[in-house]
């Protein structure tokens, strides 16, 4: 039952507010959509702890433990992500930036987007996870050109083409998966169910499914921003409106490395073979070394934290192929800290060149003069991202890499040095952000950054003490994907 | 003995989709490629109505019925508009000249074929051997996206891509699941209903859909 409210509210959400329009509490009626949203996935989550996995409505969602931990995540970081723009989309608009019907657009758009990913996490079927990830990018290319600049209609564009090609070869992937599926399980609706699938996994075809997880990789990977398929990433992250990156970066690429890996279970358990986890491994190494040279190059502050996330998207692809209890523990749990840890960055990031008027670094000085919330959210956010203790990155990062050492000793090298150049190259731009010279007066008024020490306070108390109850949960869910 | 004949239409289709996709890598004019792209879809609603009358199944006439209502008819109604409202149908030089194009097309589909043996060897379905075409204008279709600098061109590529596509469910599997078909062709149709708007956009903003002026987003 609460599958249907979790899927119901924010599908009424966006019919409600293209309704609506931009009236003066749209905002706020898009944020309470939102917390229904959370209390509803909470309700299911605390459902899942006490009865175990569920299959609902005739077969057609199914919920674990590995995904009732991302719905979780999605809502919850869905609704922080709304009350930060309450106020940020208020100052753009003043600024003269957005329209009332651009402000219609974004709001509908931003609940079908988080409806779309939700839909994508709970659905059994691997058809309609292709049809509701293609709808999460149909809901967000219009939000990346909300402001009609020359570059955001080109990081718009980009954005469209680049994933539309790559979920195409996701779709083909899907049809090989079927094409293998109906022998075993004979035609008809349910030969996509993911449930039944893994039940007879062991006796798909082989060479088929191998076919298929390369093009269910190369899709769905260009979604998560893999190198080389990584390039709209960070267009679309720096010439959308802050909320749209923090939720892109935070959630959708979370939900696409989610479908990668409801197909690698079957495709293990077909091949028996490490293939999959290697060509994951191969990957992720691949984007975390090519994202943090070109970390160094960045000069928009909003670029430059887009490939961090291609960085980390890639720590945790290589974590996920490693495969193995630890490993795959490390990666969903470093999957929760970059999620909440970025999207707090890119919150105090918009708040930052929303008060500079660019989004170029050398034009944003001295953040702690002018506001020292801004100026500590930021330089808390970036310490938190770059692993440094006592913060949950680091946990993450460490079992990563210890494991990384432990099974593929060859791999550590490439992945400490990108962590040491990432490191360098994002504290070297930060610092003078937050701590250089100013002329600029104080701030008159506080901004509304309590969502940015929400998920920085989660993210230092999962790095102190991860409660047993969460661990326990996150194991279940390390087993789930062959750990 | 009419399962073959059947057959044989399906197969003759079949060469018709990959004659079509090569038509399109050659055609210079927008209007032109609007029309070959109505014929392709044409093309594919008619070999899955006969995969479905000569294997007995129904779902597939939906599908084809599908194919026929926005593919052939909507689409090509929406992309003449556009191009006449937006006045853009010049001829287009792409990016690589067509001989060239044409020489890389045709590795791609032996690269294709050899792809889809092992597996048209396993399907069961009376169409098997198409599969390699299908994948054949899959990769054609992603070929003319390259070549392309225009916007509508490119979208048009994408929506073949599609049909080919399509065209691969049916021929290895004899279709999607119903939901899956109808769910794709909702993301089709929504994508390119946002397209339209997203041309406004472009054209509002850069006074041409020439994508060459969208270069300035690159790492330096």
């Amino acid at each position: 039952m609460e599958i249907y409210w979790l899927l119901g509210i924010p599908l009424a959400g966006g019919l409600f507010l293209t309704l609506w329009g931009n009236r003066r509490n749209a905002p706020e009626i898009n944020a309470a959509f939102s917390l229904a949203t959370l209390i509803a996935a909470a309700v299911l989550t605390a459902r899942i702890v006490t009865d175990g996995p569920m299959v609902v409505g005739r077969d057609w969602f199914f919920i674990d433990s590995f995904n009732v931990f991302l719905v979780a995540l999605t809502a919850f970081v869905a609704f922080t992500t709304a009350l930060f723009s309450r106020p940020y989309m208020r100052i753009e608009k003043e600024h003269g930036r957005l329209t009332d019907n651009r402000l219609r657009l974004y709001h509908a758009s931003y609940q079908i987007f988080i409806g779309a990913m939700l839909l994508a996490l709970t659905t059994n079927n691997m058809g309609i996870l292709w049809v509701s990830m293609e709808a999460a990018t149909l809901a967000t290319v219009l939000l990346v050109s909300l402001y009609r600049t020359p570059a955001s209609l080109e990081a718009a564009w980009k954005y469209f083409i680049l994933c539309g090609v790559g979920i195409a070869q996701a779709l083909f992937g899907t049809i090989l998966l079927y094409f293998a599926a109906e022998k075993v399980l004979g035609a008809g609706g349910t030969a996509l169910l993911w449930t039944h699938l893994n039940g007879v996994k062991t006796q798909l075809e082989p060479t088929v499914l191998q076919l298929a997880f390369v093009f269910l990789l190369v899709g769905y990977g260009t979604k998560v921003g893999l190198a080389p398929l990584h390039n709209w990433l960070p267009d679309a992250h720096a010439e959308g409106p802050t909320p749209v990156s923090a939720v892109l970066s935070g959630l959708l690429l979370n939900v696409a490395l989610y479908a990668v890996m409801r197909s690698k279970v079957l495709v293990d358990g077909a091949l028996g073979t490490d293939m999959a986890g290697n060509l994951m491994m191969g990957f992720g190494l691949l984007s975390v070394v090519v994202a943090a040279f070109l970390i160094k190059r960045q000069t928009d502050v909003k670029r430059m934290f887009a490939y961090s996330s291609i960085e980390h998207m890639g720590l945790i692809t290589f974590a996920f192929g490693m495969g193995g209890a630890v490993a795959s523990f490390a990666g969903l749990l470093h999957m929760t800290m970059h999620s909440l840890t970025k999207s707090a960055i890119f919150f105090a990031v918009g708040h930052a060149t929303q008060k500079a008027g660019t989004q170029l670094m050398e034009g944003i000085r001295g953040l702690i003069k002018t506001n020292p919330t801004i100026g500590w959210g930021l330089m808390l956010g970036t310490v938190a991202i770059l692993g440094v203790p006592p913060f949950g990155v680091f946990a993450s990062e460490f079992l990563i890499i210890t494991t990384a050492m432990h099974e593929h000793p060859w791999a550590t090298p490439f992945l400490l040095t990108a962590l040491g150049v990432a490191f360098a190259a994002i504290f070297g731009k930060v610092q003078p952000m937050v701590f250089g010279d100013t002329e600029l007066p104080r701030l008159p008024h506080q901004p509304a950054l309590a969502p940015v020490f929400i998920h920085l306070g989660l993210v230092l108390m999962l790095g102190l003490f991860i409660p047993p109850y969460l661990a326990t949960w996150y194991r279940q869910a390390a087993a789930l994907l062959g750990g | 003995m009419s399962l073959t004949y059947h057959l044989q239409v399906v197969n003759l289709l079949a060469a018709l989709l990959l004659l079509i996709s090569f038509a399109m890598l050659s055609q210079r004019r927008i209007v032109g490629l609007v029309t070959l792209f109505a014929w392709q879809g044409a093309a594919l609603s008619l070999s899955t109505a006969i995969v479905a009358w000569s294997t007995g199944q129904h779902h597939l006439y939906y599908s084809a019925a599908l194919t026929l209502i926005l593919k052939v008819i909507a689409m090509p109604w929406f992309f003449y508009r556009l191009v006449r409202k937006l006045d853009v149908d010049r001829d287009v030089e792409p990016m690589i000249n067509i001989p060239t194009t044409m020489l890389i097309g045709i590795a791609l589909v032996i690269f294709a074929f050899n792809l889809a043996m092992p597996i048209s060897q396993m399907a069961g379905t009376v169409t098997r051997s198409t599969l390699g075409i299908a994948l054949a204008s899959v990769l054609l279709a992603f070929l003319m996206m390259i070549t392309r600098s225009k916007a509508i061109p490119q979208v048009i590529g994408f929506l073949a891509m599609e049909n080919g596509l399509f065209f691969a469910a049916t021929s290895a599997t004899y279709g999607m699941p119903l939901v899956v078909e109808m769910g794709v062709a909702l993301d089709v149709l929504v994508g390119v209903f946002v397209l339209g708007i997203f041309f406004f956009q472009i054209r509002e903003t850069f006074d041409s859909l020439d994508l060459k002026h969208m270069e300035k987003l690159k790492e330096r």
